[in-house]
């Protein structure tokens, strides 16, 4: 799972469709452990370049890699949660959790016992044999981020994690994502459209912009995380917000 | 609170019920049809009780012919409808020809079987098969193609094969429709069974009631009947109870849709 935490590198990765470039000339990297965030207006082909990093779709030109091995077009790779929960209703969440593993050939029983103890640091003791609809809307989401933990070697790729969640439940679950983060040496790279959960969680932001799509600024966050919620009222803060958005209107 | 509203929302049905039995009872021993023609609801009741036994033995054939024909309609629409899911050629190919065969009429099929089959119990099964099939494989065809996009490109990334997609994604998505065909086929099943009995047969309800009309007893005719629908209802019951073992997680899906 997390042993083996390795660099994402994508080097200059365009993707079209019938002719029209969504994304074009994209590259990136990720240090192990680091939190990076993508942020952009809509439309400027976010879920596609995590379609493309994923290997759920295939570059016209551009090559990703995890570590040294190229998993361009290759699923499996990369731990990759989509907009939402999409939690499998027949399923109870520790069958849903474990279900990354039993893809990749692990025994039902092995998956689940190894899926079992991470529960309570995701606050979902006594949910084991509850099915998705019995669930908040926050659980769910901490069960899917589980589900994205427990199927990762390292990486992972999260679109829009929070943005389904209430103002409340949110600041509630970043402060929880950034001792999380900590403890389990992750390294993220997540879409949101939100400007302050951007500043208040990431390393660095990847601004991507225009259309085709292309990475138009990259800033560097420099307090250390995790970061105290107080942060989110510094000037510091602000004088982040205020370069970012000066970022979004240039381009 | 939940047990008493179900009560309520069938006093309705319950009511219309006893209104048309009670018509019938003021036509039938009033006088204003002849009883030949209409019997009452308590010949019927008579004919029912003394007749017991041989209504017994032959819903029991009955019975086993809808059970074994359903069993075969079942099991090839799962077959038919996966394989015509998963290879789109074969869909294109055999989805004109299963709408042409619904269209063929049951009693005209059943005298054809019949004479390909004799009298026993393989044309009977046959048939019930063949007006079974179609409505479960239908309903899984679409069972299949409702399935979450989205959900399918999460396991996609997972790394999932085809086939793991399928057993963990699509034939659930799909049992809840598999479950509503299951329902109309099996009052297909026993109506199907009783039609190809009209046509050729020694024993099972089809039969009685062949006999019941040459005899004019329509006493027996209307408790033949009678017994018909209660099986049919029995066995849609049967589905009902199936489906929530079967899925018992739809039904914290319907409370959360009720909040």
């Amino acid at each position: 799972m997390t042993q083996d935490t390795a660099t994402l590198r994508a080097e200059q990765i365009s993707k079209c469709y019938n002719g029209r470039c969504i994304i074009q000339d994209i590259s990136l990297q990720l240090a192990p452990g680091e939190l990076v965030c993508l942020l952009g207006v809509s439309g400027a082909g976010k879920t596609t370049l995590f379609h493309t990093l994923s290997g759920l779709e295939r570059p016209e030109q551009g090559r990703v890699f995890l570590g040294e091995e190229d998993i361009t077009g290759k699923p499996g790779k990369i731990s990759y949660m989509l907009q939402r929960d999409l939690l499998l209703p027949h399923k109870k969440i520790l069958d849903n959790v474990a279900l990354p593993l039993v893809i990749r050939g692990t025994p039902a029983k092995t998956a689940r016992a190894e899926a079992a103890p991470y529960f309570a640091q995701f606050g979902l003791s006594g949910t084991e044999h509850q099915y998705p609809a019995q669930l908040s809307g926050g659980m769910r989401q901490r069960a899917a981020l589980l589900r994205t933990f427990l199927g990762s070697r390292g990486v992972v790729l999260l679109d829009e994690p929070f943005s389904a969640l209430d103002a409340l439940t949110k600041r509630e679950i970043h402060r929880w994502y950034m001792t999380m983060m900590a403890q389990l040496q992750l390294t993220t790279l997540f879409i949101t459209h939100d400007i302050d959960e951007a500043i208040l969680l990431s390393d660095r932001i990847y601004i991507l912009s225009g259309k085709p799509g292309t990475i138009s600024a990259e800033l560097t966050i420099a307090p250390p995380r995790p970061r105290d919620l107080s942060f989110g009222v510094s000037p510091e803060f602000l004088s982040y917000k205020k370069e970012i958005l000066s970022l979004l209107d240039a381009s | 609170m939940k047990k008493s509203q179900s009560i309520t929302s069938k006093l309705p049905a319950l009511l219309a019920l006893a209104v048309v039995v009670a018509i019938w009872c003021g036509a039938s021993e009033g006088g204003f049809v002849p009883e030949f023609m209409l019997p009452s609801p308590r010949q019927v009741c008579q004919a029912l009780i003394s007749d017991a036994p041989v209504l017994a033995a032959n819903a029991a054939v009955t019975l086993q012919e809808a059970a074994y024909g359903l069993l075969i309609g079942i099991s090839v629409a799962l077959v038919l409808a996966t394989l015509m899911h998963r290879v789109r050629w074969l869909y294109r190919a055999l989805y004109p020809i299963l709408v042409i065969t619904q269209t063929i009429p049951t009693i005209a099929l059943a005298p054809l079987l019949v004479l390909w089959m004799g009298f026993g119990m393989a044309p009977k099964i046959t048939l019930v098969a063949l007006t079974t099939f179609f409505p479960i494989a239908v309903s899984l065809l679409e069972g299949y193609a409702s399935t979450d996009r989205s959900t399918a490109d999460l396991l996609r990334a997972m790394g999932a094969s085809r086939w793991q997609i399928f057993y963990h994604l699509e034939f659930p998505s799909a049992l809840s429709y598999f479950f509503s065909g299951l329902r109309v086929s099996v009052s297909y099943a026993v109506v199907g069974a009783v039609i190809s009995e009209w046509l050729g047969g020694f024993e099972g309800l089809g039969v009685y009631m062949t006999r019941a009309n040459k005899a004019y007893a329509f006493d027996k005719m209307f408790a033949v009947i009678i017994v018909i629908v209660v099986i049919s209802l029995l066995l849609m019951l049967l589905v009902t109870v199936l489906r929530h073992a079967v899925m018992p997680w739809e039904a914290y899906e319907k409370i959360e849709r009720n909040d």
